[in-house]
Formats: structure tokens, sequence, C-alpha cells
């Protein structure tokens, strides 16, 4: 039971850790519960589509279906958390000074809701559908084991979304003058480990070279399957032992991302003055 | 926004170009079976990288799964996949289904 809990909380606690982030970066948005909650909804009937096709997905592409899929699902989360911030940068000014006051930003709301939608949809179709699948395996194997293990499922899931939680809880507590800043950050690194993950796949698929393997070996200090390491993984795209390409991809990603903020945020003060 | 936009083309590009000619014949063979792997000891040439194909007999589906490798892979049940591993150094590999770790539990030995 305890080794289920520990599998799927694993699953888990990615895209609880991506949820938590982005519900407390869209805390003004207008409507936004809805929009949580359908993501939500959508990802967890996706991952079950998901994971009854995993052959087909896997037979797709000469069998290596599998990585573009979970490459392409990363990519445009990294898109989505890149507009998200590009788009905060030239309003998260505004809205911290005039916090009470965002009934004018409702429109532009209503796109950040559907980044919401699809950032929250994807990170729980990707580590759904395999929560899914590793379920299924023990529904379908049987035995009197079944029912303990199911529990564990169920404390896996519990104990992720709580941590997800309490990122966002912890999050809300933070001063209104650094919250953005702080979301910004959070949203930056979550989108850069991202996209080091969408190098890891295309590596996997022998698409990319990996440059180096491993670039640097640090699970002796810190192994990636421990809490800290699971959690470090999910926030900042911590790797133990990450290929080279993995890291131009997270620096490609940073660099991309504070250019496009900067390049609003002088758009904004250029019009403004 | 436009660095989006042209994000967005180059991730396509990266995606769609290799589509095409990626059907050679797996290197090494690892098999799934009661939750087990056959061999569960696999030696590889180090230096080279190796297409490895593991098929699962079990109905259950499984992952592998190794953190020295950096890979991660579901097969599902009754079905085989291909994993692209390497170039190694010599040493040995860990790596394990993460559906039953009690009793999938292997290593790749480069040499």
């Amino acid at each position: 039971m305890f080794g289920t809990a520990v599998i799927v909380f694993r699953e888990v606690l990615e895209a609880a850790i991506i949820i938590g982030i982005v519900a407390a970066a869209t805390r003004d948005v207008p409507g936004r519960k809805r929009w949580l909650a359908a993501g939500l909804m959508a990802g967890l009937i996706g991952s079950g589509i998901v994971a009854a096709s995993t052959d087909v997905i896997a037979e797709f592409a000469s069998g290596i279906g599998q990585e573009l899929f979970n490459a392409m699902v990363l990519s445009v989360a990294v898109v989505m958390l890149a507009w998200h911030n590009i788009w905060m940068s030239s309003h998260g000014a505004e809205l911290a000074a005039n916090a009470r006051n965002v009934g004018k930003e409702i429109r532009e709301g209503r796109s950040e809701c559907s980044i919401l939608l699809v950032v929250v949809g994807l990170a729980v179709l990707r580590e759904g559908s395999e929560t899914v699948l590793f379920l299924y395996g023990i529904a379908a194997s049987g035995g009197s084991s079944m029912h303990a293990m199911m529990a564990g499922g169920a404390i896996g899931v519990l104990a992720g979304a709580l941590v997800g939680y309490a990122i966002y809880a912890g999050l809300l507590r933070i001063p209104m003058r650094w919250f953005f800043v702080a979301t910004s950050v959070l949203v930056l690194l979550l989108a850069a480990g991202m996209a080091s993950q969408v190098a890891r796949y295309l590596i996997q698929a022998d698409i990319l070279p990996s440059l180096a393997t491993p670039l640097w070996n640090t699970s002796a200090i810190l192994p990636e399957q421990s809490v800290t390491g699971m959690v470090l993984h999910s926030l900042i795209g911590y790797d133990a032992q990450p290929a080279g390409m993995q890291l131009v991809f997270y620096i490609a990603a940073l660099a991309i991302i504070v250019a496009g903020m900067q390049w609003v945020k002088r758009q904004q003060f250029s019009s403004h003055k | 926004m436009k660095e989006n936009v042209s994000m967005k083309k180059i991730l396509m590009l990266v995606l769609l170009l290799p589509i095409t000619g990626m059907a050679a014949d797996a290197d090494f063979t690892i098999v799934i079976k009661d939750h087990k792997f056959q061999p569960a000891e696999l030696a590889v040439p180090a230096g080279k990288k190796i297409k490895l194909l593991v098929e699962n007999q079990d109905p259950t589906p499984e992952e592998f799964e190794s953190y020295p490798l950096n890979r991660e892979k579901l097969v599902a049940g009754k079905s085989s996949t291909t994993v692209y591993i390497g170039p190694l150094e010599p040493g040995r590999y860990p790596f394990f289904g993460d559906f039953n770790q009690a009793t999938a539990q292997g290593v790749i030995v480069a040499k």
C-alpha cells in the first residue's frame, strides 16, 4: 500500500505543483475557479483516453510516438506559461498598484483563463494518464492486495494535492508588491523545467543529440527520487543527471521568456509616455 | 508575443522533421514477464548509441524507468516499445519497472 502511495504521489505531485502555482498566479482573474475545475476535468478525461490508447500512441512514428506526444504536450504548456508571464509583465505592475480594482482587466482576463485551462488540463493529462495506467495494472492483476493498493493510490493523490494546495496557500500570503515577482519567477522556472523535459524526450526518441550525458551527476548529493529531488524537479526542473541539450533548452526558454517580458514592458512604457 | 510564435514554429519543425525513416532493427531486447526483466542484467558496448527493444509479455502496463540513464517510457500490456540509450561510459546503470518496483529490477552494464 505504501509503495502504491509513493508512486501515485510522485505522479500527482508534478501536476499539483503546476496547478498550485498557476492558480496563485491567476488569483485576480475573474471566474478562474470555474476554468480551473474545467481544466482539471478535461485533464482527467484526457488521461483516461491517453491511458487507453497507450499502445496506439506508442506505435505512432515508428515507436517514438510517446516521446513526441509528451514533447508536444510540454511544448504547448511552455508556450502558454511564457504567454502568461509576458502578459503579466505588462499588467502586473498596474494590478499590484491597484489590486482591488481589477474590473477593467476582465476582458483581458479571459485569455488568461484559457491559458489556465490549457496548462492545468495538460499537466493533469500527462501525469494523470500514467497514474491511470498504473492503477489499471493493479486492478487488472486483481488479488487480495487490490483494496490496500487502491487505498494507497488515494493516499498518494491526497498527499500530492495537499502539497499543491500548500504552495498555492503559501503564495497567496506573499504581500501584493512581491507577489507578481514571486509568481513570475516561479512560472518562468516552471516553463524552463518543462523545456528541459522536452529536450529529454526528444533525446530519448533519438531526434536530438544529448551533447553530454550526463552533464553533471548530483545523484549522490540530491537524488531525483528523494522528496526534495522530486519537488525541485517539478518546481525548477532539477535533474540529477541531465544531458547537455536539456540545459540548452532550459536556458533558451529562460532567455526567450525574459526577453519577451522586457520587450512588452518597454512597449508599454513608450506608449504611456 | 513574436518570440512565442517563432518558438512554436521551431518546436513544430523539430518535432515533425524526423518522423520518417527511424525503423532500424533493435540492438538489444529486454522482455518483461511476470513483472520481472529478462535478462535482469544486460551487457552493452560502451561509447555507442543503443536501440533497446522492451517487450512486455504481461497483460498489464509497465514503465521502463532509469535515473542514471535518464529514461522513462511506458509499455502497454502485451506490446513492445523502443528506447534509445547511450552512448554510455563504462559502468552499471540500474533500471526498474515503475509500476512493479518490488520485482521489476534490472541493470545495464556498459563495457
